[in-house]
């Protein structure tokens, strides 16, 4: 009976998905869209060159041309905030799909295999004493700066918190009579992981994904401000910031705005990964009364 | 007046549609008097009790209409805080498994003190000696020792035991006991019922005792409400609900209630041996070298023999070491030292891979029928697993599979449904099907039917003896269960920590047990007196 009502509690219409995950998380989605639409579209959408550079215009404030104001070299600020979207939203992507398919693989054999563990888990506790920017910027600095080595060196510390969560399931599923039968029919191990194990991570990972992505948003964004991340020619988030700093007191609006891009990016994201967990794993979820 | 009375009481899912689990059911329990009432899973037994303590799972079930009165007052129209001083001085509950009703992280002696405290304002003086008193009113040994630990250094029974002391520190008028002894051992589940029979007396308590256990029913009641779907079918003093049942459901129930006495063992039909246990070793730890740690022997030189299409009981309690030999033969975990030959072929110091085709020869059937079926995969999807393993081809597969669902009694459509769309019984049947399309030589059954109602029990034990004598398998069963053993198996095998201590036909280890632990099991059985089937006491 209790397994009645919680399939009864899963969502079949937008209208129930309101009720049980509340209304934040339609907003978070809403919102993500819009940023992941103007991302793909940037193009078509921008009024402005984002790097195109035009010295009589330096720091102007927001006009019917320029909508937020110039930077110091002139250039459109809203599209390069909207070019720098592009960037945060592929390292995102980029680095929670390398992470969780890695992290996957390894949790799970390391989950299942005991000798595996004991190196793996060692190496992976190893990794996470390490603080990940640090890390970060030390592979950065030693293979140079592209988007493709920020994107590794962000993957590279994500890997061990999914490691951790799936090897987690993996132990505790591995005791499930289920699985022994499994073995018991002569399923081979490659087998088993496949088909018995991996998919209880699933809900987990979905989860656990979306808080990477954030980070990974995130720890992109400070690399640049640091001038670690992708070349400053490029028009990132964190590049824009730290461009602004020094015209802070000057003009703060040329850091509020790309901060408030990344600000709302990362909390509709994390909203988005609580309505999930609120919806895959009912025990987490809201109770309906 | 009664001290419990329940009138028309109605019990529904708290939601729109309001499914209606408990159907007015009306029950009346005496100072003094131990009413029992029995019904199999989803009777709505539990459902009534925890109703009445006011324990309901909030947002989910609720009571609908009727009273509860307790000593006259009904506790449906008291206030969330006026229930919760009744719940410990006026009634009280016991629960199944005492290892999660009790806190883990405060010391028993303190807990039952918490409960005091709560209600009485007794000085800590007053309060050590009252619990100390009550510790030793239910036979705990050296109870200052026994206060000051914590529940995971106590066995199941002191548990049990500390469950009963606290709630009946207050001297509550009644107490609900919701299956205390079921995850007990047979032997101390008959020193609990005792020391519940004992403190009844001594306090004039009036006891609502919840089991689906006839045994235990036959030990305890002084009345009797049979429940069946939410509905009360019958009610009546002990002995007639036992002798002389009215209605077909509770005659169904009695019957269904296997019998001490075991049955007469088949002749041998084939003298090839499916399965020899040879001074078989099973130690757990003892740590690497450098860190020693304490070990310990699961299995001490057990030797057995099992013959073709026939079924060896190995029985014994919790600790005994029997679902460790079964793992060690199933090859689950790796024997110490011994061997295990499956058909003739030594199978004990095999690799992984090397096990591979024997793996066809052993099969398992596990306890839980809700953990041992893969819930993402069809039914389909687990039988045809272990054959298309070993190189059948898929559309073979699954014509097996289908032969296979009638053969265990479920209906060909039953192959594309997921195992949450089945009840236990059902999904057994299911485990069973996919351990026999490997078509094994040997079987075996981990408390395969323990977790089963004794209605369901009676058709799977059936099932197996009817597969038993179509294909010729050799069973290996391993019950906690004397009576099930009794009516299941060829030769029992006894087992006591680790060790076997008696081993033989059925009929004389059960009929004439020559070892004190044998002959102490079954003197501990409950209802061994009574013979339910034919609704009269056992012939002496």
């Amino acid at each position: 009976m209790a397994e009645k009502t919680l399939r009864g509690a899963f969502p079949l219409s937008t209208r129930l998905l309101t009720e049980r995950v509340g209304i934040a998380p339609m907003i978070a989605a809403v919102v993500l869209a819009l940023i992941i639409l103007a991302a793909i579209f940037a193009p078509l959408i921008v009024p402005h060159d984002p790097i195109l550079q035009d010295p009589v215009m330096r720091l102007k404030p927001p006009s019917a041309e320029y909508l937020l104001g110039t930077d110091a070299y002139g250039r459109d600020l809203l599209s390069r905030v909207i070019y720098g979207a592009r960037v945060s939203l592929m390292i995102g992507i980029g680095v929670t799909i390398m992470a969780v398919v890695l992290g996957l693989a390894i949790g799970l054999v390391s989950g299942f295999f005991r000798t595996a563990d004991a190196i793996v888990m060692r190496v992976m506790d190893g990794l996470m004493a390490m603080p990940s920017v640090l890390l970060a910027i030390a592979i950065v600095s030693l293979m140079g700066a592209s988007i493709w080595t920020v994107m590794a060196a962000i993957t590279i510390p994500e890997i061990p918190r999914v490691v951790r969560l799936v090897r987690s399931i993996v132990l505790s599923a591995r005791e499930e009579p289920y699985v022994e039968a499994a073995i018991a029919l002569g399923t081979s191990m490659p087998r088993v992981l496949w088909r018995h194990l991996m998919p209880n991570t699933f809900a987990p990972l979905t989860v656990q994904a979306t808080y990477v992505c954030a980070s990974a948003i995130l720890t992109e964004a400070i690399l640049s401000f640091l001038g670690a991340g992708v070349s400053t020619e490029t028009p990132t988030w964190g590049n824009i910031m730290a461009e602004a700093r020094i015209y802070f007191q000057l003009k703060p609006m040329l850091i509020l705005w790309p901060g408030l891009a990344l600000s709302l990016c990362i909390l509709s994201i994390n909203l988005l990964g609580d309505a999930a967990r609120d919806i895959l794993d009912p025990r987490m979820g809201k109770r309906e009364d | 007046m009664p001290v419990l009375q329940i009138e028309d009481l109605h019990v529904s899912v708290d939601s729109k549609a309001g499914l209606e689990v408990v159907h007015g059911i009306s029950i009346e329990i005496n100072e003094g008097e131990t009413v029992c009432l029995v019904g199999e899973s989803g009777s709505g037994k539990s459902v009534s009790s925890l109703a009445t303590m006011g324990l309901l799972p909030k947002g989910s079930l609720k009571v609908t209409s009727g009273r509860i009165l307790l000593d006259g007052e009904n506790l449906l129209d008291l206030s969330p805080a006026q229930l919760r001083d009744a719940r410990a001085t006026r009634m009280s509950m016991i629960f199944q498994e005492p290892m999660t009703a009790l806190n883990p992280v405060i010391k028993v002696g303190e807990q039952i003190t918490e409960v005091l405290q709560a209600h009485t304002k007794l000085s800590n003086a007053d309060c050590h000696a009252r619990v100390m008193d009550i510790l030793d009113q239910v036979g705990l040994p050296d109870i200052e020792r026994i206060a000051r630990s914590y529940p995971h250094q106590l066995s199941g029974g002191q548990r049990q035991r500390i469950m009963i002391a606290m709630a009946l520190v207050l001297e509550p008028r009644l107490l609900i006991a919701d299956e205390p002894t079921t995850a007990l051992d047979v032997t101390t589940q008959l020193q609990i019922l005792k020391l519940i029979k004992d403190l009844q007396v001594k306090h004039g308590t009036a006891v609502l005792f919840i089991t689906h256990d006839m045994g235990v029913v036959a030990e305890i009641a002084d009345r009797v409400y049979v429940m069946n779907r939410g509905d009360l079918v019958e009610d009546g003093p002990v002995s007639q609900i036992l002798s002389a049942p009215q209605k077909d459901y509770t005659r169904q129930l009695l019957s269904s209630v296997p019998s001490l006495v075991p049955r007469p063992a088949r002749p041998v039909t084939d003298p090839k041996p499916a399965l020899q246990v040879s001074e078989l070793n099973k130690i757990y730890g003892g740590g690497k070298f450098l860190s020693k740690t304490k070990t310990t022997h699961a299995a001490r030189d057990v030797t057995f023999e099992l013959k073709a299409g026939r079924t060896l009981g190995i029985v014994g309690e919790s600790g005994s070491g029997k679902s460790t030999v079964a793992r060690c033969v199933m090859r689950m975990i790796d024997p110490s030292s011994g061997g295990i030959r499956v058909g003739g072929q030594e199978i004990a110091g095999l690799t992984r891979g090397g096990l591979h085709p024997f793996r066809k020869k052993l099969q398992m059937v596990f306890q839980d029928p809700y953990r041992s079926l893969n819930p993402r995969l069809t039914i389909e999807e687990s039988i045809i697993e272990g054959p298309v393993n070993y190189g059948m081809p898929k559309d073979q597969a699954r014509a097996r599979a289908a032969e296979l669902l009638e053969l265990v009694g479920l209906p060909a459509s039953a192959a594309q449904r997921y195992p949450h769309m089945f009840s236990g019984g059902q999904r057994q049947r299911i485990a069973i099907a996919r351990a026999l399309a490997m078509e094994p030589e040997l079987l075996v059954a981990d408390e395969a039917v323990s977790a089963l109602d004794v209605s369901v029990q009676a058709q799977v034990l059936e099932l197996l003896a009817e597969i038993q004598q179509r294909t010729g398998i050799a069973i290996l069963f391993i019950t906690h269960d004397l009576r099930v053993a009794a009516q299941i198996c060829d030769e029992v095998c006894v087992m006591r920590r680790g060790e076997v201590v008696e081993i033989g036909a059925t009929g004389d280890v059960l009929g004439n047990p020559q070892h004190e632990y044998t002959q102490a099991l079954l003197s501990a059985a409950p209802g061994r007196d009574w013979d339910f089937a034919n609704f009269r006491p056992v012939a002496a």
